[in-house]
């Protein structure tokens, strides 16, 4: 593929609630932040990809009323309904076509304004399923017990994954919930949908993250550091859960598989210095973490427990915290991939994982992880 | 600087979104729904290439990408192959919890249906357990005309 970079990033705190600001005022502090970060002004910015959702957002055409405050106006923009990482790919494609050089990519969701367990029931077939009442946490909580019943993945091993993920926010001045807490914690914490526990759930939070993307010509012409886009590819599984096996995630597998081809990467457990994968929920970091072949088929749980995906590990993972520490949902893709370029540059403060070069970051859109996006990010071109 | 803002009271516009909104079943799921209010049966469509049976049917096979044309009666017994137990009154949940929400392969079908079960504690519920349909009394020609399904 041609060669392409981010060469900015810029986030908001995630909060529980930003009552104070409006998804414009969001978008308008992630962007100005991007733009610093790129040494740029808004007048270098050749195009721009918002990307939200017109149910959290509580109107339509919801990717259109954060246009102005993105720096949009008299600008080509268009939008993605989905999350970030689909954003960013957008993004990247338009800077690969020739016609821009750069695209400014947000997200942004505000969990606080509505009801999530009623936003994302609306998820679900409306013939066929949505008056069961089905929402995003019983959902995959059948995919849980689908996908512990199979590999045997224990609670502990799951509540392992909200201690570390809720311990590495702790240094994450970004991060909504740190917190120090205890595998015991977790398992005495309410239990919401059987084998899922308050603190084995993300939480539905507040934010907006903005990127900046460069063709290879215009990625040297800033102040920052280029960090080289080196594979990306997402894949869809059916729409049904019926109709997949919900203890894989064959979409992953494929999408993962097409990322390092494209980075020549031949051994990712070996290859990838830092990985930031979507923990909406505790089981979804092990099963992914297999699923893209960072590690073992039915290994994932072990592994971490021996201390693997701490950031002191051998592949540390979500060393920012994660979702479960944080969860703008439409935002949660886009910083996953910031999270990785700050890795990459060194500027992860008090959570740097040492010695990073190679990245692998990660989205999901849809029930269960219908659809995954996986980038491979690099320092070196 | 100073905050212009600070000591401002934060409003917010207390609303809802309510829309009300008619979903065509279309020929497809309309004769599945039917045969659920009418004869209590459970239908699928039946893919002529790979041989695999839909349910909840529809009219395309996605591995194959042609017309299903074949309608197969399925049984209203099946496998559990997930399940959850809803504890908490989440607020899109129809009935008090604890809630059995399971993926259930009815025999002769090749997906799995969402539905709920019922009739069980809610401890007792196994991956691989054995399950049959309960219809409603009264039935509308919806998804709910499977009341849940009961441990055989």
């Amino acid at each position: 593929m041609e060669r392409a970079a981010i060469i900015g990033i810029g986030s908001t705190k995630i909060e529980g609630n930003k009552v104070r600001e409006t998804f414009a005022d969001m978008a308008w502090e992630a962007t100005n932040k991007a733009l610093a970060d790129a040494g740029m002004t808004i007048d270098d910015i050749d195009n721009v990809v918002t990307t939200s959702n017109d149910f959290w957002d509580g109107r339509t055409i919801s990717c259109m009323a954060v246009g102005d405050a993105s720096g949009a106006a008299d600008k080509n923009v268009s939008c993605v309904e989905g999350d970030g990482t689909y954003g960013a790919f957008y993004g990247l494609t338009r800077c690969l076509s020739g016609s821009y050089g750069t695209t400014l990519v947000t997200a942004h969701t505000k969990g606080s304004q509505s009801i999530s367990s009623l936003i994302t029931n609306a998820a679900f077939d409306p013939i066929y399923s949505r008056e069961l009442g089905m929402d995003m946490i019983t959902a995959c909580a059948l995919q849980a017990n689908a996908y512990m019943h199979r590999t045997g993945t224990t609670p502990e091993q799951l509540a392992l994954v909200s201690v570390k993920n809720h311990g590495n926010a702790m240094k994450n001045p970004l991060a909504h919930l740190p917190m120090n807490i205890s595998v015991n914690d977790v398992l005495s914490s309410e239990m919401i949908a059987d084998p899922l526990h308050k603190l084995d759930c993300s939480p539905v939070s507040d934010g907006c993250c903005a990127m900046i993307i460069a063709n290879e010509s215009r990625a040297a012409k800033y102040k920052q550091k280029p960090v080289w886009i080196k594979g990306v590819s997402f894949y869809a599984d059916s729409f049904l859960l019926g109709d997949r096996d919900l203890s894989r995630a064959r979409s992953l597998t494929a999408a993962a598989k097409k990322a390092y081809s494209m980075a020549g990467i031949s051994d990712p457990k070996k290859e990838i210095d830092v990985a930031e994968i979507y923990d909406a929920f505790t089981y979804q970091e092990l099963m992914w973490l297999e699923e893209m072949g960072l590690c073992g088929d039915s290994e994932a749980g072990k592994l971490l427990a021996r201390g693997q995906f701490n950031v002191d590990g051998a592949l540390p993972v979500n060393a920012s915290g994660g979702l479960l520490s944080g969860h703008p949902v439409i935002a949660a893709g886009l910083i996953r991939m910031a999270e990785i370029v700050k890795q990459l540059r060194g500027d992860a403060g008090a959570y740097q994982v040492p010695k990073a070069k190679t990245g692998l970051a990660h989205g999901v859109n849809g029930l269960c992880g219908q659809s995954h996006c996986v980038w491979i990010l690099d320092n070196e071109k | 600087m100073k905050d212009q803002f600070s000591g401002i009271e934060a409003m917010v516009n207390k609303s809802k979104i309510g829309v009300p909104y008619s979903w065509w079943a279309g020929d497809t799921a309309s004769k599945f729904l039917i045969s659920l209010r009418d004869d209590k049966k459970i239908i699928g469509m039946k893919c002529s290439q790979c041989s695999k049976v839909y349910i909840p049917p529809r009219k395309v096979c996605p591995t194959c990408f042609i017309d299903n044309t074949e309608w197969v009666e399925v049984s209203d017994e099946g496998t559990v192959i997930s399940f959850t137990v809803a504890r908490r009154q989440l607020a899109s949940i129809p009935k008090k919890v604890p809630v059995i929400y399971a993926i259930i392969m009815l025999d002769g079908a090749d997906t799995g249906i969402l539905h709920f079960i019922d009739n069980i504690q809610p401890d007792a519920v196994k991956i691989g357990m054995r399950v049959k349909a309960v219809f409603a009394d009264e039935r509308k020609g919806r998804i709910r005309d499977i009341a849940y399904f009961k441990p055989l």
